[in-house]
C-alpha cells in the first residue's frame, strides 16, 4: 500500500465495488433471461448460462481477493501460498461431479433393469 | 571449527537479531496475525468448497432438482413470482457492508479513529440487514412453505398433465403443465396435501398420478451451507462490534500500527462475503 496514497485507494474500492454490483445484475439477468423471464420465449443452453455465470462469479472472487483484501499488494510468494493451493479444488470439483453422474446412472439402471431384457 | 563455519556461512552479514529464522523479521512482510488469518480463511475456504461441491454431486446424482427462481421467489410483502429479487438485494446488502469495511481500513491506515468508527457501524449495520433478510428467507421457507432439512415439497414435474384438483392459489382444477415444470405440494393441517394429476401423453397416458416430493438432499444442503454461512456471518458481526468498541475506545491509537486488528477483522469479513459469491452462484444462479 506504499505507493498507493489514500485518495488513489478510495478511488480504487469505489471502482471495484461499483463493478462487482454491475457483474452481480448480469448474473441474474443472464440467469432470468435463459429461462424466458424477461424476453418470452428466449431460452439459452444451460451448459452456456452456467459457464457465463461461473467465469462472472470467478470474476468477482478475483476482485475481492485482490482489492478488497489486497492481496495485489502483498509480498508475491505469500500470494502464492494462498492461491495455488486453491486451485486443488479444480480436481475436487471435477472428480465428484463426475462421480455424481455415475450415481445418477447406477441409480436409473437400478430402477428399470427391464431395459436390459428387453433389448435381448 | 564451529565458530568458523558459522563466521564463514552466509549470513555472516546479519547474522544478529535481524536473522530471517531468528526472530524480529517478519516473512512475506506481514504480521503473525495477519498471515495467520489468512491461512485460516484458506481452510474455511477448502470447508465450504466440500459443502458447495457436495451440493453439486448430489444434484448430479438425481434426475430432476428443484429450479431456484421458483423455489426462490417470494419478497417480504406478500410478493410472489419475484425470482432472484430477494437474494439479488441480500447479495447488494453484503456487497455494500464490504465496501464500507473497505473504507474502515483505508481510515484506519491514516490513524483516523473516527472515520474508523464511522465505517465499521456502516459495516455492522450492512451485516445485520444481511443477516436478517436470511432470518426472513428461512422463516418463509419453513413455516410458509414447508421445507425442512428433511422434507422437500418444491418438485419438478417429469409429463406433460392436466390437474383434477387445486390448490386454492395459483393452480385450478383442469390447469395443464409441461414436463420440466415445477410444482410446490400444498401443506395444510400439518401435513403434504399433494395435488393428484392425469398424464396426458407418454406411456402412462390417461394415469392418474399425486405430486412427489422433490429431491430430498435439498432442503438439508440449503439449511447446513447458507446456515454455516449465517453463521460466519453472525460471527463475524460479533468480531465487528468488539473491535469497534475497541477502536471508539483508543486502544488501537496505542497500538500505532495502523488499526490492524481492524484490517484482520476486514480480512475475515470481505471472505464472508466472498463465500456469499459462490454460494449464490451455486444456489441461486445455476
Amino acid at each position: 500500500m506504499s505507493t498507493v496514497t489514500y485518495e488513489d485507494s478510495k478511488k480504487v474500492a469505489l471502482k471495484s465495488i461499483l463493478i462487482l454490483a454491475v457483474i452481480t445484475i448480469i448474473e441474474v439477468l443472464i440467469a432470468l433471461m435463459g429461462k424466458g423471464y424477461i424476453i418470452d420465449g428466449l431460452h439459452f443452453p444451460h451448459s452456456i448460462m452456467a459457464i457465463a455465470m461461473i467465469s462472472l462469479s470467478a470474476y468477482k472472487a478475483y476482485l475481492i481477493l485482490y482489492e478488497f483484501m489486497h492481496l495485489r499488494y502483498e509480498v508475491p510468494t505469500f500470494v502464492k501460498t494462498v492461491i495455488i493451493p486453491a486451485f486443488l479444488l479444480v480436481w475436487l470439483v471435477i472428480a465428484l461431479l463426475v462421480e455424481g453422474g455415475y450415481y445418477f446412472g447406477a441409480r436409473e439402471s437400478a430402477k428399470n433393469p427391464a431395459k436390459t431384457e428387453i433389448q435381448k | 571449527m564451529a565458530s568458523e563455519t558459522l563466521t564463514h556461512g552466509p549470513n555472516t552479514d546479519h547474522n544478529t537479531d535481524n536473522g530471517a529464522w531468528q526472530g524480529g523479521k517478519e516473512p512475506f512482510k506481514a504480521s503473525y496475525g495477519k498471515l495467520m488469518i489468512w491461512y485460516f480463511l484458506l481452510s474455511d475456504a477448502f470447508t465450504f468448497a466440500g459443502f458447495l461441491i457436495a451440493y453439486g454431486a448430489l444434484r448430479f446424482s438425481v434426475p430432476t432438482w428443484p429450479v431456484p427462481d421458483f423455489v426462490f421467489s417470494t419478497f417480504p410483502g406478500g410478493f410472489h413470482h419475484k425470482p432472484l429479487l430477494f437474494v439479488t438485494f441480500m447479495t447488494f446488502v453484503l456487497l455494500t457492508s464490504s465496501y464500507t469495511m473497505v473504507r474502515a481500513v483505508q481510515e484506519g491506515k491514516l490513524e483516523n479513529k473516527n472515520g474508523v468508527v464511522k465505517w465499521m457501524i456502516f459495516t455492522i449495520v450492512g451485516g445485520l440487514g444481511f443477516i436478517s433478510c436470511q432470518a426472513w428467507e428461512w422463516t418463509n421457507l419453513i413455516s410458509k412453505e414447508h421445507m425442512t432439512i428433511f422434507n422437500n415439497p418444491f418438485g419438478t414435474h417429469t409429463e406433460n398433465g392436466v390437474y383434477l384438483m387445486g390448490d386454492g392459489h395459483d393452480i385450478k382444477e383442469g390447469d395443464t403443465f409441461v414436463a420440466g415444470a415445477s410444482y410446490l405440494i400444498p401443506h395444510h393441517d400439518g401435513e403434504y396435501k399433494p395435488l393428484q394429476y392425469k398424464v396426458t401423453d407418454g406411456p402412462d397416458t390417461d394415469v392418474v398420478k399425486e405430486q412427489k416430493m422433490g429431491p430430498k438432499a435439498f432442503g438439508g444442503l440449503f439449511f447446513f451451507i447458507t446456515g454455516f454461512h449465517g453463521f460466519h456471518v453472525s460471527i463475524g458481526l460479533l468480531i465487528l462490534i468488539l473491535v469497534c468498541i475497541n477502536a471508539a475506545s483508543g486502544l488501537y491509537v496505542k497500538r500505532k500500527n495502523g488499526y490492524e486488528m481492524v484490517e484482520k477483522v476486514g480480512l475475515y469479513w470481505h471472505f464472508v462475503d466472498l463465500v456469499w459469491v459462490f454460494v449464490f452462484l451455486v444456489f441461486y444462479l445455476l
